[in-house]
């Protein structure tokens, strides 16, 4: 027996470390098996249900739920608007985590606010309100090419421009560099906070049970470390790149570095504007979106003070290649018309929480890779211009953002 | 912090909220009765076939499904007309009343843990002559202290209030109340244990009817009593009825004869709201309040009870058809408080 057990264990460590599992899954099983021995359910059951996403369509208000609680639900009357309505729904017993469409004939009109309320088997009702009602675009090719256009007029277009700043850049001394890059530290502090406070606030109207505002968070340290790993990566690549060469440690690797710092940045403040773009979307699907000049220009001017950050690293080395250039625009720009499209035809309070985070996490690292360029010649991070240079980020950001409202 | 966006109003405290609802009802109440009552038979006609095609065909409001009144063990059509005399036993006029808690389904696939007398809501309509001995046997077999309390004129001793005379009766005990059935009329008996709204909202109520010594004259004799339930316990109602299933007499008409008198007892049970009202299609009534005055005080097509408020209405239909009726408060007749008439020959 011991024989054997050292013979099992020198042939194969993971079956030893199977065990536990294994333990654990018959443990399970049979505790189930048994309905929880000793355990008796105390309490009347919970019934909660997420609206994820509302529907408005001629005559028709289609809720899609997810159970957000402990206990199936089964929604047996819907009442809108203090009135019985009429429904269907594609699930008579919704299960824990389960989602199950609700669509409920009703002749709304646009622009009135109605209260739909679901009435379970055990008369708990399900709340959700309907802020000026507005039937739901249908996703179809002008659709998605209206989103495509907002997402270049308030991502592609204004990064762009703001990566005209770059032969001015290339001008101003060493110092106004430093200055700059802490004026993009700032911006970015900006948008980090931003996105996770917007993530948390869309996470809110979400499931509970999938994570809530956690979600946020897990989505931030997720892109945080992602990235961190990107780094390391490319870091290494570059190393062992510049070994090969031997004798040219000068031009080639400045640029590459200064090219990895304003890829980092453009993926994060892409990633951003990912969430970005899934806020306009998602208001343009509800109604909720002012569609129109001003927001279109409150928008380029924020974002095109992002341009300026990415095109700050690679002032100091060497000529930058026009097609990196334009790689890094899209990389910064593009994900917002992306967004817009998830935003509007597939949003879900919990994914864009995730996004959200994912932006914050992404525009972390990046701070944490640019930082050291702000410090000074003795050393110090905060020197006197550094810190203006982070309060003058936050200030034009929050001044440009006063302009946009989603 | 779920719902954070979510504006969480409940609306239903008076009679606002209901302006937003489905304009076509309150339309059709003011076009179609009074064609029907003095146009021609055609426009009645065309009036009802209207009327049927806007009310069952638009499929904007009533409960999806039905309920089945076996598992209930109560039919609101079965109550509609069932009067208890009790038995008379020495003279004096006595029934056996038992509170039990009982889950009840009150809108189709809806249940509502409620408290009850008899096993029913409302409980059983107890009917007496006036000046008759009256005496209640009352059992509690529900988890929670009650009593009865009668509207009428009595000692207090047997007024079925905590404190005074008997007071609660806890679970498990038993009383007897007994007084004379006076004044004649329509009245209410319910519990009266704190909290007080709770106990009468959960069920525990019903109908007394004290006939004048004379009698009235023959009808068809309908009881409604129109009441409410609160199933999110929010204290306000979300789902209404008469008779405590909703759209009951949406889903099967309540037959009556053309031409007959018809005699309803109404009263307003409900909890949490101030006001319900009746309000008849394309007839009208002669209302007495209270049923303690033998002359109509009134003759309409709507009235307006408050907390503890009844009525006799009497009426005849002079057409055949299917006429609606339901509480001119259209919010809680779009919640379940609406039905039919089927007027034969």
């Amino acid at each position: 027996m011991e024989a054997a057990t050292a013979a099992l264990r020198r042939r194969s460590p993971w079956l030893t470390g199977l065990v536990p599992v294994v333990v654990l899954a018959a443990a399970i099983g049979l505790f189930v098996a048994l309905d929880a021995p000793g355990l008796d359910r105390i309490g009347v059951p919970q019934e909660e249900l997420a609206v994820e996403r509302t529907v408005l369509r001629p005559g028709e208000i289609a809720l899609h739920v997810r159970n957000d609680g402990a206990d199936p639900v089964q929604v047996r009357q819907a009442i809108v608007n203090d009135g019985f309505a009429s429904f269907t729904q594609s699930d008579r017993e919704i299960g824990r985590l389960g989602g199950a469409e609700v669509k409920v004939r009703y002749p709304w009109i646009e622009g009135q606010n109605y209260e739909v309320m679901l009435l379970t088997s055990t008369g708990a009702t399900i709340d959700h309100a309907i802020e000026a009602a507005v039937e739901t675009p249908d996703a179809d090719l002008g659709f998605y090419g209206l989103m495509a256009l907002i997402g270049l007029y308030v991502g592609v277009i204004p990064v762009a421009i703001g990566m005209l700043w770059l032969p001015w850049i290339r001008r101003v001394d060493a110092r106004w560099t430093r200055f700059l890059l802490a004026f993009t530290v700032g911006l970015l502090g900006f948008l980090a906070i931003e996105a996770l406070l917007e993530g948390t606030e869309i996470a809110g109207n979400g499931p509970e049970v999938l994570g809530g505002a956690a979600l946020v968070w897990l989505g931030a340290a997720g892109a945080y470390l992602a990235l961190a790993g990107v780094d390391a990566w490319l870091r290494g690549r570059a190393q062992s790149g510049s070994t090969g060469e031997g004798s040219a440690p000068g031009e080639g690797q400045a640029r590459r570095l200064g090219e990895r710092a304003a890829f980092l940045v453009a993926l994060g403040i892409g990633l951003h504007n990912l969430g970005e773009g899934l806020a306009i979307g998602s208001a343009y699907a509800i109604g909720s979106l002012a569609l129109g000049a001003a927001l279109v220009v409150g928008f380029a001017l924020h974002n095109t003070t992002e341009g300026l950050a990415i095109v700050a690293p690679v002032a100091r080395s060497g000529s930058a290649r026009l097609r990196t250039l334009v790689l890094l625009g899209l990389v910064a720009g593009a994900p917002a018309v992306l967004g817009a499209w998830i935003g509007a035809s597939a949003f879900h309070p919990s994914l864009a929480a995730v996004m959200f985070g994912i932006g914050a996490g992404a525009i972390a690292q990046v701070i944490v890779q640019i930082a050291p360029a702000i410090r000074a010649g003795d050393g110090r991070l905060l020197s006197p211009l550094a810190t203006s240079g982070l309060l003058a980020g936050l200030a034009v950001m929050y001044a440009t953002g006063l302009m946009v409202s989603v | 912090m779920r719902k954070l966006w979510e504006d969480k109003v409940s609306r239903r405290k008076l009679l606002g909220g209901a302006a937003a609802t489905s304009a076509a009802l309150p339309v059709l109440h003011e076009l179609i009765p009074h064609q029907a009552l003095h146009g021609g038979t055609s426009t009645a006609e065309a009036a009802v076939a209207h009327h049927r095609q806007a009310h069952r065909g638009s499929g904007h409001f009533g409960a999806v499904g039905r309920v089945d009144p076996k598992g209930n063990g109560f039919d609101p059509h079965t109550i509609l007309r069932d009067f208890d005399e009790g038995v008379v036993r020495g003279g004096v006029r006595e029934w056996e009343i038992l509170a039990e808690d009982r889950e009840i389904e009150v809108a189709p696939g809806v249940k509502y843990a409620a408290w009850t007398y008899n096993g029913r809501v409302p409980g059983p309509t107890l009917r007496a002559r006036e000046g008759e001995r009256l005496r209640i046997n009352f059992v509690n077999g529900s988890k929670h202290p009650h009593t009865i309390h009668f509207h009428g004129i009595h000692r207090d001793l047997s007024d079925g209030i905590p404190g005074v005379g008997q007071g609660n009766v806890p679970p498990g005990g038993s009383t007897v109340y007994e007084f004379d059935a006076t004044p004649f009329g329509l009245h209410l008996y319910h519990c009266h244990s704190t909290p007080l709204a709770e106990h009468i909202a959960k069920g525990l109520y019903g109908a007394f009817v004290i006939d004048p010594k004379a009698g009235r004259p023959p009808a068809d004799e309908l009881l409604m009593v129109m009441n409410g339930f609160d199933t999110n316990f929010d204290r306000s109602n979300e789902v209404y009825a008469v008779n405590t299933v909703a759209f009951a007499y949406m889903d099967e008409p309540i037959r009556v004869k053309r031409g007959e008198l018809v005699r309803i007892y109404l009263v307003n049970a409900l909890e949490f709201d101030l006001l319900n009202s009746f309000h008849i299609h394309a007839n009208f009534f002669d209302y007495y309040p209270t049923g303690t005055r033998l002359e109509p005080r009134d003759f309409t097509d709507t009235v307006i009870q408050g907390q503890g408020e009844r009525g006799i209405l009497e009426l005849r239909f002079p057409y055949t058809g299917k006429y609606m009726f339901h509480a001119h408060v259209s919010e809680f007749a779009e919640l379940g408080w609406m039905g039919f008439f089927e007027v034969e020959d």
